[in-house]
């Protein structure tokens, strides 16, 4: 049997579309570009891996989203990257990014000390020059534990049922963002019950290690296979969470046991339901009062391969009085933990250029953007606050209770060169 | 008329046989001319599956040719392992094969001296997830691929070294013979049009097909049954084994990994012309159906080409046999036509397999040697014991492997990005060739050209590095224009599905962005 993957190598026209619009291969020679890398390369693997150019693919899934012939450019290019071979330190430093929530489960119990330490120039030299994790890149704080107390603790309100997931970084760094998304839906009628604090496993996956993304995605299959059964959609409001749920567990890890292809089936962007809501009329768009703030929105790469539009954007437009400008860039670099390693911190920056400077050239109050990783770097960047659209919604009802500690926003800024 | 040659030994053909009793010859310390009207491999040999025959595709139906197989599998590893990628294969039976012939096919490869070790179809699976699921039994044999341009490049580079030289591109007209011995023979240069003498003690007629018709002129029967076989090559690899239907030989019933591609075949249809190579497109249908058998998947996989080679088989005088082309020996005949037609110093030696070319230029040269009179010399076999060959094999990442040691900046470029093929890799050959190299020795020797897009990018860009060695721009044009003739006629009966979209774009850039200079040339 032939893998659905490799099988769809057979598209490509060699046509190049693909490395036009690669933003990793725009700015470095250091990777030779989705097509070399991808179908092309793909042809020669077997055995051992012999090529470590593929390592340079940030796995924005730029190529994978352009290529008019559907060759799974990106999917290919995450596998080979898993096969390279590794140094024990290498390996030691991916697992430290890529195992996303034991690393959050034990800082997250001292956040204090572990934001010092990691707020610490010090530190992030050793850090950088040990672990190989960039001295500057953006590493988010660790939310104080009585924030992430006050989420989990947070009743699910009346209405219609949904599960809201909301894996690492509501967890651990931004448990205000889950208060604002069920709150937000509670004022529609949802009643969002709170999902287990659990990593999606795409860390994992584009760090290398596939068995442990396989056992994240597995179990929480399992923990929400009950809802699932009963056809309560799931939520989630981090871009790479319902990435990993809708497809690559299936497209990258092979997945494909019942659980979760249905839990795929049951997974939205909380953006693409919250829209949904509103073309079914459902959505209360008169409680929506008007923010009169200059607000730059840009969909993430790994939004954009949801392929439902820009869901977000639309939801924005409602919100009377905000004037939003829309990115025309692609991607901000980052690409999840990518732009944290230390051989791949100058070219993410490199990447994300464009946007930081179309930023700056637009003046915007804020920045919103879906995925929190690539928030943590545009605002790293930047210097513009930035943040999850929702939490412009949650403004905008004028609800309150959850409220965004500022003093991370400053301090993301002060870790600029 | 050039100047008049001679050596020991002419052989005409340059066929895996001819250059198989060139390189035998040179080995044994003759003086030896190759004359070939085309290039290296020009013939059957640039045209056959691939494979490296295990033997077990005749253990029941040829066991002579069983045996000469698995012996001369092993004696090729060790001459030319860099032709070789030592993938090994598997036999397998799908539900509602004859179960009787996977149960006999142990014993029948023990007693032809074969190979085989029966798996499970379970471990089969693993040993190759791309098999079909269903098999009801599977045995393991050393097959391996063969890359031919790459075996005959070898062979008579060393034949070359020693001494031998090699003429491409010369035919041979007609022969001079003195009463009834043959003096050697009258060749044509076909880029000049001269002709050319040569005399030797002894011709060697190893024009596979056509060596029915070369005896002609030399006045000896030789009785060439030529038999068409179809292969249709996929775009990239379905399987890393070889797969071979283990069933009584028939259409289709090997898939073989050759380099990046999987090619299956083949057919079995007597032609009248050895020239002949046409290719039906219910041929083609047939193939990729038989290959969706082995390999569930490949019926809608996407086809790179068709071709089509023709079988030498050899029928002796006064042989039995209706003609059905299946049942006649894929053995090789040795024919001394001063025994069997009565003319002196010409032999022909033709039949066989690629597999078995060192054993037929071993014994064509046995026979030379005894015609001119020399003592007897060891063959190869026997010079192996002394100096074992450590093998190495090529492997499908390799051309991966050098790609990646040169990336990054601008050290190099790749022209050819299907193969891999780097400009330091292009420049070299033209380099070394002086100029004096088209887009078709580029694609032979490094495989440009060959990969999905079939040329459409590379073949501007290496016409480009020939033309700035070269210095002549309107050769390297036609040179062009001849290579995207030929590259279509190899496309026609597959031109579906992903392939034609390939070929729209390719035709486009030729038509358009990228068409040569001067008045447009028609592509077929
Ligand atoms: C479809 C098919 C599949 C095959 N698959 C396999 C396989 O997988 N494994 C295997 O081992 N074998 C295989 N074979 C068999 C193998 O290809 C042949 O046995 C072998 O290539 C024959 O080589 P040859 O040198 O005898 O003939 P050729 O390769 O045909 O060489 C003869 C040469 O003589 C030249 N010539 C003709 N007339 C003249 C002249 N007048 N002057 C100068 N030169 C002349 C021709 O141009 C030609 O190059 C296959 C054959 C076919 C048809």
């Amino acid at each position: 049997m032939r893998d659905e993957v490799v099988a769809s190598t057979d598209g490509c026209v060699k046509c190049t579309i693909c490395e036009q619009a690669c933003p990793v291969a725009a700015v470095t020679d250091l990777f030779p570009g989705p097509k070399y890398v991808g179908p092309q390369a793909e042809r020669f693997r077997h055995g051992d891996s012999v090529d470590r150019s593929v390592e340079y693919c940030s796995g924005c899934g730029a190529c994978s989203v352009v290529c008019p012939q559907g060759v799974a450019v990106a999917e290919l290019n995450i596998r080979a990257r898993a096969q390279i071979p590794r140094s024990r330190r290498e390996t030691l430093r991916n697992l430290a990014l890529g195992d996303t929530e034991s690393v959050a489960r034990l800082a997250g119990l001292v956040p204090g000390v572990a934001n010092a330490l990691l707020g610490n120039r010090a530190v992030r030299r050793v850090a950088q020059w040990l672990a190989g994790v960039h001295r500057l890149a953006p590493l988010p704080a660790f939310a104080p534990r009585r924030s992430v107390r006050s989420f989990w603790t947070k009743s699910p309100g009346e209405g219609v049922p949904v599960v809201y997931f909301p894996g690492c970084s509501t967890s651990w760094y931004e448990p205000w963002l889950g208060e604002m998304v069920v709150a937000v839906l509670e004022r529609n009628g949802i009643s969002a019950q709170i999902a287990a604090g659990r990593c999606c496993g795409l860390p994992a996956q584009s760090n290398g290690f596939f068995g442990l993304a396989a056992r994240r995605v597995a179990r929480i299959a399992k923990e929400l296979g009950a809802p699932v059964a009963k056809g309560t959609p799931v939520l989630a409001s981090s871009t790479s969470c319902a990435l990993m749920l809708m497809s690559e567990a299936k497209d990258v890890l092979g997945i494909e046991s019942d659980p979760v292809l249905r839990l795929a089936e049951a997974t939205w962007d909380v953006s693409e339901f919250l829209l949904d809501l509103h073309r079914q009329g459902r959505l209360d768009q008169k409680g929506l009062s008007p923010i009169s703030r200059r607000v730059y929105y840009h969909p993430p790469c790994q939004q954009r391969r949801h392929l439902s539009g820009r869901p977000a954007l639309e939801l924005l437009a409602l919100i009377p009085g905000v004037e939003i400008i829309e990115s025309t860039q692609y991607c901000c670099g980052i690409a999840g933990t990518y732009g944290l390693k230390a051989e791949k911190y100058e070219v993410a920056m490199e990447v994300g250029r464009g946007l930081f400077s179309e930023i700056a050239d637009s003046s915007p109050e804020v920045v919103a953007c879906d995925s929190e990783t690539c928030r943590w770097q545009i605002t790293h960047a930047s210097g513009v606050p930035s943040v999850h659209p929702v939490e412009l919604l949650y403004e905008s009802y004028g609800l309150s209770g959850a409220r965004r500690p500022l003093r991370q926003d400053a301090k993301r800024k002060s870790a600029r060169r | 008329m050039t100047q008049a040659l001679s050596a020991d030994v002419l052989v005409i053909g340059g066929g895996s046989t001819g250059v198989g009793v060139a390189w035998e010859a040179t080995r044994r310390g003759l003086s030896v001319i190759l004359a070939e009207r085309s290039n290296l491999a020009g013939g059957t040999s640039g045209r056959f599956h691939g494979l490296l025959h295990s033997g077990g595709r005749y253990v029941v139906s040829d066991p002579r040719s069983a045996s000469e197989c698995a012996a001369e599998n092993k004696a090729l590893r060790s001459i030319a392992p860099q032709a070789i990628e030592d993938t090994g294969g598997l036999f397998v039976s799908l539900e509602g094969d004859d179960p009787a012939y996977a149960e006999g096919f142990p014993l029948a490869c023990e007693r032809a001296g074969v190979e085989a070790v029966a798996m499970s179809p379970a471990e089969a699976r693993s040993a190759e997830p791309a098999v079909n699921p269903g098999i009801q039994a599977a045995f393991w044999v050393p097959d391996a691929s063969v890359d031919v341009w790459r075996l005959l490049g070898i062979l008579s580079a060393q034949a070359a070294e020693g001494g031998a030289k090699i003429l491409e591109h010369h035919e041979v007209v007609s022969f001079e013979q003195e009463g009834q011995r043959v003096l050697g023979a009258r060749l044509k240069d076909s880029a000049t049009g001269e002709t050319r003498w040569v005399s030797a003690q002894v011709v060697v007629n190893a024009t596979g097909a056509w060596s029915g018709r070369v005896a002609a002129m030399a006045g000896c029967e030789v009785e060439i049954l030529a038999s068409r076989g179809v292969m249709v090559a996929f775009a990239d690899r379905l399987s890393h084994l070889a797969i071979n239907r283990c069933i009584r030989p028939s259409d289709g019933d090997i898939v073989v990994p050759i380099r990046t591609v999987s090619v299956i075949g083949t057919t079995d249809v007597a032609v009248a012309d050895p020239d002949d190579t046409t290719v039906a497109p219910e041929e083609v249908a047939a193939m990729v159906a038989a290959a969706d058998q082995l390999i569930p998947g490949a019926g809608s996989a996407r086809t790179l080409r068709a071709w089509a080679g023709v079988r030498p088989l050899y029928r002796p005088p006064g042989g039995a046999g209706s003609g059905a082309t299946r049942t006649v020996s894929r053995a090789h005949a040795l024919v001394d036509h001063a025994t069997q037609d009565g003319v002196e110093a010409f032999v022909t030696i033709t039949g066989g397999k690629l597999t078995t070319l060192r054993l037929m230029a071993e014994e064509a040269v046995d026979l030379v040697v005894a015609k001119i009179g020399l003592p007897a010399t060891p063959a190869f076999v026997e010079a192996l014991e002394e100096k074992p060959a450590r093998p190495a094999y090529f492997r499908l990442p390799d051309a991966l492997a050098h790609r990646e040691s040169v990336w990054g900046g601008d050290r190099d470029a790749v022209v050819c990005e299907c193969e891999g093929v780097l400009r330091s890799d292009v420049v070299a050959l033209v380099a070394a060739a002086r100029g004096r190299i088209g887009i078709g020795d580029l694609r032979r020797s490094l495989r440009v050209g060959m990969g999905p897009c079939q040329g459409g990018f590379c073949s501007y860009r290496c016409a480009g590095l020939i033309a700035e060695a070269a210095q002549a721009a309107e050769a390297v044009t036609e040179d062009l224009v001849e290579f995207w003739k030929e590259r279509f006629k190899g496309t026609a009966t597959v031109s579906f599905g992903a392939q034609a979209r390939q070929e729209i774009l390719d035709r486009w850039l030729y038509a358009s962005p990228l068409a040569p200079p001067g008045e447009p040339v028609a592509l077929p």
